[in-house]
């Protein structure tokens, strides 16, 4: 009797000290992404890119939880606060759009969890909205766009058709453009999210006297829109931000993409060695190109793996401290954030072209050097 | 506003309409003669986009692909008409929305399963690439005049199929009396299957037309699905002639109305102001109409009471 009560306290205390050790050091991230419906593809990359840079670092004290959004804002809140209730997660990460952005975000910073974004960028997170706790791994939902507008006077377009569907990173594409754009717009349209038939639109284009193009439609929006403008007669130049011309998109879209321009923070034939390791890995991981986003959830792990190495997560202080500094390799080459946990970063210009049997980007050349969002100074911090 | 970006605007309105008409065919055949509300209609016009996809990367041939998409979405209608449909009929329309509901959620799961979740490619065949020169300067492309042509042809076929042939008597009687004409001898199972593979086919061929020019993938048949019982509840159940009307109807308003609206507000409001009122109205414009339409005509414009 007393031998057993003795072997029971023994293991009881056993199991407390090793559950003690076990809780400091680790972080739980829950993966909050759009794994299935039309924008899938965005999430499936952002998620693969992330598991590929946890399984090559190793390190076991970083678990992931992943779930599926199905883009929808109310799956997203629902998502969102059973891992933080229930699955007790560090640290959020893995939300796509901006409208879901917005629902989830603030309401988890508020409740003391980190937010990693590798994704949506909406600008009201990036100014009056930022927060000490909300990191954005990927760009400002305005970056690309202004990219793209610089672009565009590079190349001499003069009077531009813009178009993007009508919701918050739609806004900010339009809003983003004309920013750096120093033309005139022949026309701004609004489409609906999730449009697929864009025959109005590509008339509207054809009767309105344009000399280019400019549109943001991402995932299947794009693949529409990009295979009805190519065999309507319009010969227009077309510019727009990589989320059209991603390398998940590209292979539904085939010829009619060829020979477009558009912006990105990041390409496959970037010339770093951080990026050459995780084409190469991705490739063997997945059997497939990695597109732009699956670059953004591999930094995102990266960058959360760096901060791991410094500080602990329940120090909110030490841990936000750590992220701020970045000190990771990323796959863009040089990265740093701004007061507003925005990264400052260049921007490129690529063509679509046709690798063998693959559709792909290659880099044409720098669109923005050093670039800052333009929010930041709308940021408190 | 130009007559020229007019007439192409209303050529793009009635080429949707006549899309939609063929989902909403073989909906309101399915609605009218078996009293089913069918929510996989969309799911068969997905599987006919994907069946389409799949044969024209496997042999370049688009009429092979077409041919394939009808075959493909008539025999997946048949087979969830003999295991799940056929115990539909007596329920309940609730049970009926509940039990295609879940159809609906097992073929995306089933597509993602066969095609992964990217998108898949089915293009155009060159032969009917890029666009024409209508009488007038009109530049039109080509595909979209082909869509609207084989659209009329089949409602002309659905027409006589429905007014001059023996099936057709039998379904326009199932309409008006089922236990009447089950009493009378017509071997209702046969002719409730074939009705329903009927619709499925034109639902498939509907998607793999319309896939050529946006993107084959899980979830597409949703919207237009959505779209298609705004077209019958406009035309009235159960009539081919009211699905044909509401849908050109519904097309013209959805396309004008993303068109008139914001250029209407442009008058009293600045540029991009006016765009976002006047799309957002432009979306609410086709429920607006059916609103409008079932005020004064609660069965729709062709429906029997």
């Amino acid at each position: 009797m007393k031998m057993k009560s003795l072997v029971m306290a023994a293991s009881v205390a056993a199991l407390a000290a090793g559950g003690a050790w076990a809780e400091e050091g680790k972080v739980k991230v829950g993966m909050i992404t759009t794994l299935s419906g039309g924008g899938a593809g965005l999430g499936i990359d952002v998620r693969d890119g992330f598991l590929l840079a946890t399984k090559m670092a190793g390190n076991e004290n970083l678990e992931v939880v992943v779930e599926d959004d199905q883009r929808k804002p109310e799956i997203a809140v629902q998502l969102a606060d059973k891992m933080i209730q229930s699955e007790k997660v560090d640290v959020m990460t893995g939300i796509i759009w901006s409208n879901l952005a917005m629902a989830v975000v603030p309401a988890a910073t508020a409740q003391g969890k980190f937010y990693l974004s590798p994704n949506a960028g909406p600008s009201a997170l990036a100014g009056k909205g930022c927060n000490p706790l909300y990191f954005n791994v990927a760009w400002q939902n305005d970056n690309l766009h202004e990219a793209a507008g610089a672009y565009a006077n590079d190349a001499g377009h003069k009077n531009s058709f813009i178009l993007a569907p009508n919701y918050p990173a739609g806004k900010d594409a339009l809003t983003g453009y004309k920013r750096t754009y120093e033309g005139e717009v022949a026309g701004e349209v609004y489409t609906d999210l999730g449009q697929t038939d864009y025959a109005a639109e590509i008339a509207q284009i054809r009767a309105s006297g344009a000399d280019s193009v400019f549109f943001f439609l991402p995932g299947g929006m794009g693949i529409s829109f990009l295979k009805q403008y190519a065999n309507s007669g319009v010969e227009l130049p077309v510019v727009g931000p990589a989320f059209s011309f991603d390398q998940g998109i590209l292979q539904a879209v085939g010829e009619a993409a060829v020979g477009i321009k558009n912006t990105s923070q990041w390409n496959k034939d970037l010339d770093n060695a951080a990026n050459k390791t995780f084409v190469e890995a991705f490739q063997e991981e997945y059997d497939r190109l990695p597109s732009l986003y699956a670059s953004q959830g591999y930094d995102t792990a990266n960058l959360l793996l760096s901060a791991m190495e410094k500080a602990d997560v329940s120090d909110a202080e030490a841990f936000g401290a750590a992220l701020k500094e970045a000190d990771f390799d990323s796959v863009r080459g040089k990265f740093s954030f701004g007061n507003n946990n925005h990264p400052i970063q260049d921007y490129y210009v690529r063509e679509v072209v046709k690798e063998g049997d693959v559709y792909t980007n290659k880099l044409i050349g720098p669109s923005l050097t050093d670039h800052a969002d333009a929010y930041a100074a709308d940021c408190k911090m | 506003m130009s007559f020229i970006l007019l007439v192409e605007q209303v050529l793009n309105g009635v080429q949707s309409g006549v899309m939609l008409f063929l989902m909403a065919a073989g909906l309101t055949l399915i609605f009218g003669v078996m009293g089913l509300i069918n929510l996989a209609h969309g799911s068969l016009y997905m599987v006919g986009a994907f069946a389409a996809a799949a044969v024209a990367a496997a042999t370049g041939s688009f009429l092979l692909a077409l041919v394939a998409a009808l075959a493909a979405a008539a025999l997946a209608g048949c087979l969830i008409e003999m295991t799940v449909i056929r115990r539909l009929y007596d329920r309940d329309h609730l049970d009926q929305v509940l039990a295609t509901f879940a159809m609906i959620l097992i073929f995306s799961e089933g597509t993602r399963f066969f095609f992964g979740s990217f998108p898949l490619f089915l293009d155009i065949p060159a032969a009917l690439a890029g666009p024409v020169t209508l009488p007038g300067g009109i530049q039109y492309p080509l595909y979209r005049l082909v869509i609207i042509g084989v659209g009329l042809a089949i409602a002309a076929g659905l027409f006589l199929l429905i007014a001059r042939t023996r099936i057709g008597i039998q379904i326009r009687a199932g309409e008006a009396d089922r236990e009447m004409i089950a009493a009378l001898g017509v071997d209702i199972a046969k002719l409730y299957t074939l009705v329903f593979a009927l619709g499925a086919a034109l639902a498939g061929l509907a998607g793999a037309l319309v896939g050529a020019i946006q993107s084959v993938q899980v979830g597409m048949g949703e919207p237009v699905l959505i779209l298609a019982f705004v077209v019958i509840v406009i035309g009235g159940i159960g009539s081919i002639k009211g699905a044909l009307i509401g849908a050109l109807l519904v097309g013209l308003t959805d396309t004008l109305g993303s068109v008139l609206l914001p250029l209407f507000f442009a008058n009293f409001m600045e540029a991009s102001a006016a765009t976002s009122v006047g799309s957002s109205l432009a979306s609410m414009s086709i429920y607006i109409l059916m609103a409008g339409v079932l005020l004064f005509k609660p069965t729709g414009l062709f429906g029997e009471a």
